[in-house]
């Protein structure tokens, strides 16, 4: 650990009592958040497949603990940012799954009206602005989010996601400076999952624990595991809590793991093994959460597969909704350009 | 009236802002200990504190990207590149950041900022910072582009500039901060993309904006001598362009020429040209000519940088030729 990194998590902490202190029935809605992203992704993935959705498609499989974990460390007034795998974000802070599969669908019950598509998930009524898909070109955005609550000495922060591969991009780097020479309420989560498309971050950054790379503009570095939904949520509470109180910028990064290629195109057995991505999925989230709530009686059976249930209700519905929505009206291609 | 320079206007304009409107902050380069790179934000930072202007170290990226950022939630900021050469160093802030996020987000957030500073050429300062860069932005829905000719222009337009709720491109020119002209006293704005005529004439119509006003307007002066009454049509909004002024002087005239300092390939020249010919077809006596920059790189040679740019003889010579004259 370097001097500007603090050790906030270890795995022993995941059955540690307070998170008790969340609640039951809290508990027990994180886990069906991070069903729900997976389920939803997997539809989406089968509708993509018979073309039903097109474009581009980044599935955030394996992610899941990190927004569901991040943002349950929010307030519901804190702005969020992200980047173009943007799907788990926005579903973790309760925008309608409907209109978010519509818009994959392109249509114009969709969260931007068939616009924007899978990289461009927004719901400014919930604090979630997007949805971002020039990498690294978030990061200054969320650093100006973060300078408004400043500017209307609001104790609101800015929770800015982030890949691991943005942090080659300069817009990266002139935000973290702006960020701390104007002590701005800014926590920037790096969700490393390893690989940038097909480039391993060994490959990519000459400094590998990416943690440490704020520490040229003197910003606190943080690490968590990434698969531990625990973890990601006393970490992002952690530095929330800094930039609420103290207005001071972190760099939190997150050890994750997508289990999917990058985009649906992507043959990911050229850059990376099988055996690499069947022994991340040992550490999968979702079972991990699974056995801590069964194990804490926190949930009983019953109840864990009555949220699987219900998901895979949702998610049908979902799709239905997406399906029988109807097509943007040609007319509609000059809405929404100008104010 | 008082007679005021351009700097000046602009100054006004940023101050009877800022007092009327807590949420416009303005922040980049030099702005506030150094009083502006170009003296435009003096005294700013003594009245309105370092809160609302505020020096960017230089990372033009970084600081319009922090724009664009706090205009989605709703401030309202002014970001000064010390030139528009410059803003290519944020060109992915302003096209796919500033210029995308209201369609991309389905009308659900909007950029209320403006960008503003110096464009085109100054003096022998060469190919990276002389270059006249509107028609790059012209051409990307989503922004509006602004390029005023008189210092009455600039003050007013930049008013409007700074309550439209788009993100706005405010060109300037270095060699215009010093020109004087005459500026109603107390509050106007004047609207965005609306045309103006800038001097009356029925022979020939000659459109020009920015720094290219004050030249055919001593063109058309030169021309009158010669008994040819030339109408100069100033567009002031590049974006979106209000061309049916433009139009309707051409069908009284029969002639139009198309003076700008940018390059002629895909310009806004072109653009203007474009339109008058398919909508003024009927009405013309002449093909369009149009006078711009040379389509080369500014070359920082005096002489040649003069021959470079539109000149007097250049555009007295595109008027005589679309009037079959000599």
């Amino acid at each position: 650990m370097s001097d500007y990194a603090i050790e906030t998590n270890k795995s022993d902490g995941f059955l540690k009592e307070e998170y008790l202190s969340l609640g039951r029935a809290r508990l027990v809605e994180m886990y069906r958040t991070m069903v729900l992203i997976r389920r939803f992704e997997e539809a989406a993935a089968k509708a993509y497949s018979m073309q039903k959705i097109g474009g581009f498609l980044h599935l955030y499989i394996g992610q899941e603990a990190v927004a569901v974990g991040a943002v349950a460390a929010l307030r519901d007034d804190d702005y969020l940012i992200t980047a173009y795998r943007d799907h788990g974000h926005a579903i973790a802070r309760g925008t309608d799954p409907k209109k978010l599969m519509a818009e994959l669908f392109g249509k114009y019950t969709g969260s931007s009206k068939g616009k924007g598509g899978s990289m461009h998930f927004f719901d400014a009524q919930r604090n979630m602005l997007g949805g971002h898909a020039i990498v690294g070109a978030q990061v200054p955005l969320g650093t100006g989010i973060a300078f408004k609550a400043k500017y209307r000495k609001e104790d609101r922060v800015c929770l800015t996601f982030l890949g691991d591969a943005a942090m080659n991009q300069g817009a990266f780097h002139e935000a973290l400076n702006l960020a701390a020479l104007w002590k701005l309420p800014v926590v920037y989560i790096v969700e490393n999952n390893m690989y940038g498309m097909g480039t391993a971050v060994d490959r990519a950054s000459a400094v590998t624990e990416l943690h440490k790379r704020g520490c040229a503009y003197g910003i606190e570095g943080m690490v968590a595991d990434g698969m531990n939904v625990f973890a990601v949520y006393d970490a992002v509470k952690e530095a929330a809590r800094k930039a609420r109180e103290l207005s001071l910028p972190t760099l939190l990064e997150v050890r994750t793991y997508r289990y999917r290629g990058h985009s649906m195109s992507d043959p990911d057995s050229i850059y990376r093994t099988k055996q690499e991505v069947e022994e991340e999925k040992q550490r999968d989230p979702i079972e991990q959460m699974k056995k801590f709530l069964l194990g804490g009686k926190i949930a009983t059976q019953k109840e864990i597969d009555t949220v699987e249930e219900d998901v895979k209700k949702i998610v049908a519905e979902c799709v239905e909704f997406a399906e029988k929505s109807p097509e943007p009206p040609l007319e509609s291609m000059y809405d929404d350009i100008y104010v | 009236m008082p007679e005021i320079t351009f700097r000046e206007a602009i100054n006004q304009a940023l101050a009877e802002e800022m007092e009327r409107d807590d949420s416009i902050f303005i922040v980049g380069e030099e702005v506030a200990k150094y009083q502006g790179a170009y003296k435009v934000t003096q005294g700013l930072l003594q009245r309105f504190g370092e809160d609302r202007v505020i020096d960017a170290p230089i990372s033009e990226s970084g600081f319009t990207g922090v724009g664009v950022g706090a205009a989605m939630v709703g401030l309202r900021p002014i970001v000064e590149v010390m030139t528009f050469n410059f803003s290519l160093v944020a060109i992915d802030q302003i096209i796919n950041n500033a210029a995308k996020m209201r369609h991309m987000s389905g009308g659900q957030l909007k950029v209320p900022m403006v960008i503003r500073g110096p464009n085109g050429p100054a003096h022998q300062l060469a190919a990276t910072h002389s270059q006249a860069l509107e028609s790059i932005f012209a051409h990307i829905p989503g922004l509006k582009v602004v390029v005023p000719g008189t210092p009455k222009d600039a003050k007013g337009l930049l008013k409007s500039a700074i309550r439209d709720d788009n993100p706005v491109i405010f060109m300037e020119s270095e060699v215009m901060y010093g020109l004087k002209g005459e500026v109603p006293e107390g509050e106007y704005t004047i609207p965005l993309g609306k045309t103006d005529v800038k001097r009356k004439g029925k022979d020939i119509t000659i459109v020009a904006y920015g720094k290219m006003v004050s030249l055919v307007l001593q063109a058309a002066g030169t021309l009158a001598s010669e008994g040819i009454e030339a109408e100069v049509v100033d567009p002031m909004t590049l974006r979106p362009l209000d061309d049916g002024p433009i139009v309707e002087s051409v069908k009284k005239t029969n002639r139009c020429v198309v003076v700008s300092e940018a390059w002629p390939f895909a310009s806004v020249a072109s653009e203007i040209g474009y339109r008058v010919s398919s909508k003024a077809f009927d009405y013309l006596d002449a093909p369009v000519e149009l006078v711009t920059a040379e389509d080369v790189p500014m070359p920082y040679n005096k002489t040649l940088e003069h021959n470079a740019l539109p000149t007097l003889e250049k555009v007295l010579n595109a008027a005589h030729s679309v009037l079959y004259k000599k």
